[in-house]
């Protein structure tokens, strides 16, 4: 039902947009106002949710390790698994973004046949999960083709990497087939397994239907129902040297294109999908372990009057010289 | 704020990525516009109606090449009735003569390398 609210929504805006660029007064709209105004409302959103997580207090240093912290110098420490300078922390960081090291031990929980609890590794989540994200960013990359002048030469390169196999014309992309078959996956995961099923919400559908959405209208413009690439080009250019343009003749799919992508936009900074900014702010992963060489100091505390051990120690300093007791500061 | 040097400079950092496309024209000092080409003179048709032409013509020379050689089928009829041979460089070219002035314009505009020339030979810009 949940999921079925989602397609319902992404269908009738995929409709919408269909319609609205069958009409000449609404193309303006739909390939000038809304790619800015959904461009703004990304950039001003993700300002100011990171300044949001940034202003939020920290009582304790809360990382989450899996191995052994630094300890006494006979004992191998791990610092990717405990870091405790902030370069161990860029590189465990730096693996949680870019390889998913801390979905990659995803265990899954069953009852086997016999009724007993079972606990067993999952990398599928993960590896669909790196298989979506990876070809989107590729996806992405390929796509400043269009919207930047002169296109720099590593565009161009892995461009003619994704079309390694030279297949069909125009030349298929691996990408194009991953980043479905990736979503495909996390769709079905949703839909067939019971548990993912019941912890799904509509916001979770809906962020894959939108995506698929959007690598169907793709895919479909560079295979079957073509638009005027150098008119695409003038347009996106146009938006980004901050002087419109709207060339005749670029097909309704383009249309509907960039409006699901203006709605993945506007929708970003408001929605689960914020974990792009967000992973950089995990409190578990992005805090060293030095808690015991380190104070961290909770902004919450009451201030409690404190007498240190050196001010007692200063306190008390003749007494304790005449009782001939040993003095740190000697 | 915690950290709050480095989640400024992560934000301009994140700013300034995403916004790319806004400085690097001017950055590279790119002159942005759209490629004019050079039409052949005196003919009016191309095998195809130009829109066709200009959305299919990659798959138009890619069935010509299955055609032409691997079933010997060198002749096509165009939608205004002349017959042309199935020839990228003596049909398109004898045209369209210079490459550079036609192909290459709206091939670099968006990026796109076909793969035509890793066999064909171009022929020499400007030579009729």
């Amino acid at each position: 039902m949940r999921a079925f609210q989602a397609l319902v929504i992404v269908a009738v805006l995929s409709g919408a947009a269909t319609l609205a660029a069958g009409v000449t007064a609404m193309r303006p709209v739909l390939g000038i106002v809304l790619p800015y105004l959904a461009l703004a409302v990304f950039l001003a959103g993700m300002v100011a949710r990171v300044v949001w997580w940034a202003r939020s207090p920290v009582p304790f240093k809360i990382t989450t390790v899996c191995g052994q912290q630094r300890s006494l110098p006979f004992l191998r420490r791990q610092p990717l698994e405990s870091p405790f300078t902030g370069w161990q922390v860029v590189g465990r960081m730096a693996l949680e973004i870019l390889l998913f090291r801390s979905l990659f031990r995803n265990t899954r929980t069953e009852l086997t046949p016999r009724k007993n609890l079972a606990y067993q590794p999952d990398k599928l989540l993960w590896a669909g999960a790196l298989a979506f994200h990876w070809s989107f960013l590729v996806i992405i990359l390929r796509h400043l083709r269009l919207f930047l002048e002169p296109v720099p030469r590593m565009v161009g390169i892995l461009e003619s990497v994704d079309g390694f196999f030279q297949l069909a014309v125009p030349t298929f992309l691996l990408t194009d087939a991953v980043i479905v078959a990736a979503l495909l996956y996390l769709l079905a995961r949703r839909l067939f397994n019971a548990r993912v099923r019941y912890v799904s919400l509509a916001a979770d559908y809906l962020a894959l239907f939108l995506l698929l959405g959007i690598a169907g209208t793709g895919i479909a413009m560079r295979y079957f129902w073509k638009v005027d690439l150098v008119s695409v080009k003038e347009l996106a250019l146009g938006l980004v040297t901050l002087r419109p343009v709207l060339p005749e003749g670029v097909g309704a799919i383009f249309f509907v294109h960039l409006f699901l992508v203006s709605v993945l936009f506007a929708y970003f900074p408001f929605s689960k999908l914020v974990h792009m900014g967000g992973v950089f702010l995990s409190p578990t992963r992005n805090m060293a372990n030095d808690n015991r060489a380190r104070r961290h100091v909770n902004p919450w505390n009451h201030p409690v009057p404190v007498h240190t051990y050196e001010e007692w120690e200063e306190e008390f300093h003749d007494k304790l010289v005449a009782c001939g007791l040993p003095l740190d500061k000697e | 704020m915690y950290d709050a040097g480095k989640i400024l400079a992560g934000l301009v950092i994140f700013l300034l990525l995403v916004t790319t496309p806004v400085w690097w024209s001017f950055a590279m000092g790119a002159e942005v516009r759209a490629p004019k080409l050079v039409l052949p003179e005196g003919r009016r048709a191309c095998v195809l109606p130009t829109g066709e032409m200009k959305a299919t013509h990659m798959e138009l020379l890619n069935r010509w090449r299955d055609l032409a050689v691997r079933h010997g089928d060198r002749v096509m009829t165009t939608w205004d009735g002349r017959k042309v041979r199935r020839s990228l460089t003596q049909s398109c070219l004898g045209c369209h003569t210079d490459k550079d002035k036609f192909c290459d314009r709206c091939h670099d505009y968006v990026a796109v390398t076909p793969y035509c020339w890793d066999c064909h030979v171009a022929p020499r810009g400007g030579a009729s």
